[in-house]
């Protein structure tokens, strides 16, 4: 390869290397590694205790590490705080209790671009473009919203503050079918704003059919990777998660 | 008619209004630090003092004291804070439940130390009773319920509309994502005891004011407040403001039923009733 080559390729906006940790004594994560490309839809998939979550609270510093490394746009950010971490670029959403339940909708935007200092107005009209329910319902209590529009409130506060990557922990998880198809075409509408995503799914077979590459975890490790399609098309995964 | 005004409706809501500023400071804890406060009464018993020292020492009228008595006490809440509670944070809460029980002690008696055990008052003198078309007012009725007025529309409009009211809002609605929000912990504390501190304050100067200042009167008073913030919903300051006005008129209207020294019975049996039919209160606060 020659060093033209080298500089015009795109480089990965998230690197994970050989990341190797846990919560306690015990280490979960047994070397994930992976990377996200700019402007790409990465999907986690795996069985129920593969670390699935765990690799992605990794790239957000809610989980120690004891060994490897975490690089986001070149910076190694190993170790930073959370906070740290949002002011950096990336944000996050939990799968569970990732709204202000007693917060209207609109507030629970504002207090996505807490960090913010400047005028939120842009930020706003940006949220209630890529979410029309919301805007409608942007006086309502997030905790009296359905399960989807609940999860978008989430998605919306986190990109307030313009992230370069998304972290979204099973988006889909007790959603109806036409909610996770939502959910998902809001993905690729964040995407093509410029936004990388990177998410975990149980629903693996619909996750892999929509994203543009996936990794497969067991017991804290890689175990495949590949386009949504190969790995969809790989009669071992067909048979490990997807029911044959 | 207008003297069952006079002698229990006035009375119970000036009562109400001191187990209201309290039971404020007692939701706010609970709601965002996560334990009930038991030192609460006697540091509002603090701050009644110290306003009555700021009377002596500075030679203020008693509602000027009061702002001075505020800002002390707000910064003696934090001092306890700093001092003994955020030692405790990461601790069972139970721990810093039974803390703030000895908090109150040592406050109680530090006030017994420095002002005895005789009961005081901020002046000498009777006020008169105006009449309004038959309803008897005293001015210090009259500027208790400004006061708490103005203090509860002042909070209600911090939290409602000020970028750190909506953080306290945040902490205590999901803390975890209000961290991943970027709000930190330590200074939505530090501002939680500050407000805590200044309410407390402001409710023991008023028990104070409007009765006699004993060194008892606020842990007397604290069953009550617990009541009006579990009554109105744990977390919810305008449950805490409802609450307080109910129990308040509760207890001097009980004496119309029951002979007068089960008057303080009355909270404790709202509190259990609540507690057992719908104990996320009035306005569905946190179910403890």
């Amino acid at each position: 390869m020659n060093a033209t080559a080298a500089r015009d390729r795109p480089q990965p906006i998230l690197i994970m290397h050989q990341v190797r940790g846990g919560y306690g004594d015990a280490d979960i994560l047994q070397g994930v590694s992976l990377t996200v490309m700019p402007q790409e839809i990465v999907v986690i998939v795996g069985p129920n205790g593969a670390g699935k979550s765990t690799a992605m609270k990794a790239v957000f510093g809610l989980v120690r590490i004891r060994s490897g490394a975490i690089v986001f746009e070149g910076e190694d950010i190993t170790g930073w705080s959370p906070d740290r971490i949002v002011r950096r670029g990336i944000s996050y959403v939990p799968q569970v209790d990732n709204v202000f339940r007693e917060m209207t909708v609109h507030e629970n935007l504002e207090m996505g671009a807490f960090l913010s200092k400047g005028d939120l107005s842009a930020a706003f009209d940006r949220i209630y473009a890529l979410f029309p329910d919301l805007k409608a319902k942007r006086h309502a209590l997030a905790g009296d919203l359905s399960g989807g529009q609940r999860q978008m409130v989430a998605m919306g506060r986190a990109l307030m503050l313009d992230p370069k990557l998304l972290l979204l922990d099973e988006p889909t998880a007790g959603l109806s079918p036409k909610y996770m198809q939502q959910i998902f075409q809001i993905c690729r509408d964040v995407r093509d704003l410029g936004v990388s995503i990177l998410l975990v799914e149980q629903h693996a077979k619909q996750a892999l059919a929509f994203c543009d590459r996936g990794y497969v975890l067991a017991t804290g490790a890689n175990r495949h990777e590949g386009s949504g399609r190969e790995l969809l098309d790989d009669p071992e995964i067909a048979q490990m998660f997807l029911g044959g | 008619m207008i003297e069952f005004f006079n002698f229990y409706v006035v009375p119970g809501i000036v009562t109400g209004s001191v187990y209201a500023l309290g039971a404020i400071g007692i939701t706010l804890i609970f709601g965002i630090l996560r334990f009930g406060h038991f030192a609460h009464g006697d540091l509002a018993t603090t701050g009644a003092y110290l306003a009555l020292g700021a009377t002596a020492l500075l030679g203020l009228t008693p509602w000027v004291a009061l702002p001075v008595a505020m800002i002390l006490t707000a910064l003696l809440a934090y001092g306890i804070h700093r001092l003994f509670y955020r030692h405790l944070e990461s601790r069972p809460k139970i721990l810093t439940v039974m803390a703030s029980l000895g908090i109150g002690m040592m406050l109680r008696s530090i006030v017994q130390v420095v002002w005895g055990v005789d009961p005081l008052a901020y002046g000498s003198g009777i006020a008169r009773a105006q009449s309004f078309g038959g309803l008897m007012l005293r001015p210090r009725e009259i500027a208790t319920l400004a006061l708490t007025l103005a203090l509860v529309a002042a909070l209600l409009a911090f939290l409602r509309y000020s970028k750190w009211g909506k953080a306290m809002r945040a902490m205590s609605d999901n803390p975890d994502l209000a961290r991943l929000c970027g709000v930190n912990n330590d200074q939505v504390t530090r501002l939680t005891w500050f407000i805590v501190g200044t309410l407390a304050a402001a409710s023991g100067f008023c028990l104070g004011i409007n009765t006699e200042l004993t060194t008892m009167m606020g842990w007397s008073a604290m069953l009550s407040m617990f009541a009006a913030a579990v009554l109105g919903g744990v977390g919810r300051v305008e449950g805490a403001v409802v609450g307080g006005l109910v129990i308040g008129l509760a207890e001097e209207l009980s004496v119309l039923l029951v002979p007068s020294p089960y008057k303080s019975a009355t909270a404790f049996v709202i509190l259990l009733a609540i507690l057992l039919l719908r104990p996320q209160g009035i306005f569905k606060g946190k179910v403890l």
